[in-house]
C-alpha cells in the first residue's frame, strides 16, 4: 500500500513537471508581450525594454524556463504583472467561488444524475426511461451560457429569487455569497447531470443481469434493496469515475459560467491573465488546477478501493 | 405418492418466452413432484428446458421476456398451506424464497456479489427471515460456514467471494441456501463449474445436509453419474417435456423412453459393455418446434416409425412411473 502511494507520488511529480513545461512553453508561444501591454501605446522603447528587465523577460526563454521551475519547485507561483500582488494570493482570492461552485455544481449533477439513472435502468424500456434519457440528451446538448441566461431571466429578473450576478460584496457575510451561487451550481449541475446518468444506467443496466443479482432475489430480497445494495455497490466504479471526472474539469473553472454570472472565480482569473500576456498568473493558475486534478485523480483511486474490494493498490 | 403430501407438485407448467423471433415455449406441460426429505433428479441436455422449469419455480424467470403461460406449481408451506407459487403475488412469494425456498446457481465463481464479504451476504438473508439482530446473523453465517465444512470460519466471513476457491465459493452458496432451514432445495447444476474431485466433496455434502435437515431436493443436472449417486426419483426432460419419470432404480434398470435410453448408453460404464464402444445421442437437439404434430425426439430416435412423427404423444402415466413414446411396450417387448 504504501509502496504503491510511493510510486504514485513520484509519477505525479513527472506528470507535473510534463504540466509545467507545457504550461510554460504553451503561453509564451502566442504573441504579445506583456510589458507593451501595460504601458500602453504611448511607451517608448527604452521604458518597454526597463519592464522587461524587471520581470525577467529580457533573458533567453530556456533561462527563464529554468529559474521559473525553481521557483514552482519551491512553492513559489511568483508575482503577478498586473496585479501587483504574487500569483498565489491572486488565485487564493479567486479560489472560494470557484471551488464551492464546483463542489455545488457535483453535487447538484450527482443527486440528479445517479438517481435518474438508476430509474431509468430500473424501468428500462418503459416511459419513465424514455423520458430521463429524453431529458438528459437534452441537458447534454444545452450549451451553458444560454441556460444562465434563461435561469437570471427567470429566478433573479423575474420572480427575484437570487441576485442577478456577482458574488456579492467582499465583506458579505458567507450565506449572502452562497446565495449567489445557486443559479449558477444549478445550470452546471443540470448540464453535467447529462453524462452522470448515462453512466449509471448503463452501468446498471450492465450488472442487472449478472449472476449475483439473480442469487440477490432468490434470497427474497425486495427489488430496492437488490437494485440498490446488489446491483448499484457493483456497478459503483464508473459512477465514481465520472462524478470525479466532472468535479476535475469544473476545477478548472467553468469559464462560460462564471462569466454570464460575473462570478470572480478561477475561470474569469486565467481568461483575463491571457488577455494580458500575464504569464506568471497563467503559468500559476494552470498549476494550481493540474495539481487539483491530479489529487482528485489520486482521491478517485482511493475511492475505487472501498467501492470494489478486488481493486488493490 | 401423488397428493397433498408432496412438497413441491409443479402440474403442466408451460413457460413462454418473447424473443426477436417470436415466441418460444421452452417448457410445455412439465409434471414433476418433490416428495418431503426426497432427492428428485432432473435431468436433460442443455436446451431441454429443466433450469427454466426451476427458475419458475422460483419466480425468477427473466423479466419481461419470459413468463409462465399455464399450469400451476404447488408448494406445501410450513404452515400446511398448499399455495400455487404462479398465482402467489411476489411480496408473499419473496417471503418463502431463501427461507423456505433456497436455490444454488451453476457458476460459484459469478454468484456471488463480488463487492460484499461472504459472512454479509448469508447474514443478510438471516436477518430477513429469521428476524436475527446484526450480531446475531453473523454468528449464523459463521456456524452455517462450519456447516458447509468451511475451516477457519469465523476468519473467513470477512472475506470477500474473489479471496476464494471455486468449490470453496460453491460452499459458500450452499451455506446461503441452507441457512434459513429452507424445506425445499433447488439446485441448478450446481457442481457443473467445479472439477471432479471438488464435484465429489459438494456431492456428499449436499447429501449429508440433506439427510440433516431433511429437505426435499430437486436438482438439476445434465449428468446421469451424478444422478445415480444422489437421487430418489428421476425426472428427464426432453425439448422442453418431461419424456420420463421413474425412480432412480427403474430408470437405470429398465428405461422406457428411447432417450433416456440413448443417454444411459452415453455412459463410459455401460458404453464398455456394448460393441461398438461409447455412444452418444444421434444429432444435435432441435430447437422447439411448438405445436408440431408426433414426438419431439423422432427425428433423433433410432427406433421411430411413421406412427412417432404424427401420432399425438401423451404421457403414459402410471403411479410413480411415466413414459412419453407410443411405442415403449412395443420397444421393451
Amino acid at each position: 500500500m504504501w509502496l504503491k502511494l510511493g510510486q504514485r507520488l513520484v509519477s505525479l511529480t513527472i506528470v507535473m513537471f510534463l504540466v509545467a513545461t507545457m504550461v510554460f512553453f504553451l503561453t509564451r508561444l502566442a504573441p504579445g508581450d506583456p510589458a507593451a501591454l501595460m504601458l500602453g501605446d504611448q511607451a517608448t522603447a527604452e521604458d518597454i525594454a526597463q519592464l522587461r528587465q524587471v520581470y525577467g523577460l529580457d533573458k533567453p526563454i530556456l533561462i527563464q524556463f529554468v529559474l521559473w521551475l525553481k521557483e514552482v519547485a519551491s512553492g513559489n507561483l511568483g508575482h503577478s504583472i498586473f496585479l501587483q500582488r504574487p500569483v498565489i494570493q491572486a488565485i487564493a482570492e479567486r479560489a472560494e467561488p470557484t471551488f464551492f461552485l464546483a463542489l455545488f455544481s457535483v453535487a447538484i449533477a450527482a443527486l440528479v444524475g445517479i438517481p435518474a439513472g438508476i430509474v431509468s435502468a430500473v424501468w428500462r424500456g418503459r416511459l419513465v426511461d424514455q423520458i430521463v434519457s429524453g431529458l438528459a440528451m437534452l441537458a447534454a446538448n444545452i450549451p451553458s451560457f444560454w441556460l444562465g441566461l434563461i435561469f437570471i431571466q427567470l429566478f433573479a429578473v423575474r420572480l427575484g429569487w437570487f441576485p442577478v450576478a456577482g458574488y456579492g460584496e467582499p465583506g458579505a457575510p458567507f450565506v449572502e455569497r452562497l446565495t449567489h451561487l445557486a443559479l449558477p451550481a444549478t445550470v452546471l449541475g443540470i448540464v453535467n447531470s447529462a453524462l452522470i446518468v448515462r453512466f449509471t444506467r448503463a452501468s446498471l443496466l450492465d450488472v442487472l443481469s449478472d449472476d449475483y443479482v439473480r442469487t440477490a432475489r432468490s434470497k427474497g430480497l425486495s427489488e430496492a434493496r437488490v437494485v440498490l445494495r446488489h446491483a448499484f455497490g457493483n456497478a459503483l466504479v464508473p459512477i465514481v469515475t465520472v462524478v470525479a471526472l466532472t468535479a476535475a474539469l469544473l476545477v478548472g473553472g467553468a469559464i462560460v459560467t462564471e462569466t454570464v454570472f460575473g462570478l470572480p472565480g478561477i475561470g474569469n482569473l486565467v481568461v483575463s491573465a491571457v488577455l494580458r500576456r500575464d504569464y506568471p498568473v497563467i503559468q500559476g493558475a494552470l498549476m494550481v488546477v493540474a495539481a487539483v486534478y491530479v489529487l482528485i485523480n489520486l482521491l478517485t483511486d482511493i475511492i475505487y478501493t472501498f467501492a470494489d474490494p478486488r481493486v488493490r493498490y | 405418492m401423488m397428493g397433498n403430501q408432496h412438497l413441491l407438485a409443479i402440474k403442466d407448467l408451460e413457460v413462454r418466452f418473447r424473443t426477436e423471433d417470436g415466441e418460444v415455449t421452452p417448457v410445455r406441460g412439465v409434471t414433476l413432484s418433490v416428495g418431503a426429505g426426497e432427492t428428485v433428479a432432473l435431468v436433460g441436455e442443455s436446451g431441454s428446458g429443466k433450469s427454466v422449469t426451476s427458475l419458475a419455480t422460483m419466480g425468477l424467470l427473466p423479466r419481461p421476456a419470459g413468463r409462465v403461460s399455464g399450469g400451476q406449481i404447488l408448494f406445501h408451506r410450513r404452515s400446511g398451506e398448499i399455495t400455487d407459487l404462479v398465482t402467489l403475488p411476489l411480496p408473499e412469494l419473496r417471503k418463502l424464497r431463501g427461507s423456505e425456498i433456497a436455490m444454488i446457481f451453476q457458476e460459484p465463481m459469478t454468484s456471488l456479489n463480488p463487492v460484499m464479504t461472504v459472512g454479509e451476504q448469508i447474514a443478510e438473508s438471516v436477518r430477513l427471515h429469521m428476524g436475527l439482530g446484526h450480531g446475531a446473523a453473523l454468528r449464523r453465517a459463521e456456524e452455517m460456514l462450519g456447516l458447509v465444512e468451511i475451516p477457519n470460519a469465523r476468519h473467513r466471513i470477512h472475506e470477500y467471494p474473489h479471496q476464494m476457491s471455486g468449490g470453496m465459493r460453491q460452499r459458500v452458496m450452499i451455506a446461503l441456501a441452507m441457512s434459513c432451514n429452507p424445506s425445499l432445495l433447488i439446485a441448478d447444476e450446481p457442481t457443473t463449474a467445479l472439477d471432479v474431485t471438488i464435484q465429489a466433496q459438494i456431492l456428499a455434502l449436499i447429501g449429508r445436509l440433506q439427510r440433516d435437515l431433511g429437505m426435499g431436493v430437486l436438482f438439476i443436472t445434465h449428468n446421469l453419474g451424478v444422478v445415480a449417486e444422489i437421487a430418489d426419483r428421476v425426472t428427464v426432460m426432453y425439448a422442453g417435456q418431461v419424456v420420463e419419470t421413474g425412480s432412480v432404480r427403474e430408470i437405470f434398470r429398465a428405461p422406457r423412453h428411447p432417450y433416456t435410453s440413448a443417454l444411459l448408453n452415453c455412459l463410459p460404464a455401460r458404453a464398455r459393455h456394448r460393441e461398438d464402444g461409447r455412444r452418444v445421442v444421434q444429432s444435435i437437439p432441435g430447437s422447439v418446434e411448438f405445436g408440431k404434430e408426433g414426438c419431439s425426439f423422432a427425428p433423433r430416435c433410432t427406433l421411430a416409425a411413421d406412427i412417432c412423427r404424427t401420432g399425438a404423444v401423451t404421457l403414459d402415466d402410471e403411479t410413480e412411473r411415466s413414459v412419453r413414446c407410443l411405442r415403449w411396450r412395443e420397444i421393451l417387448a
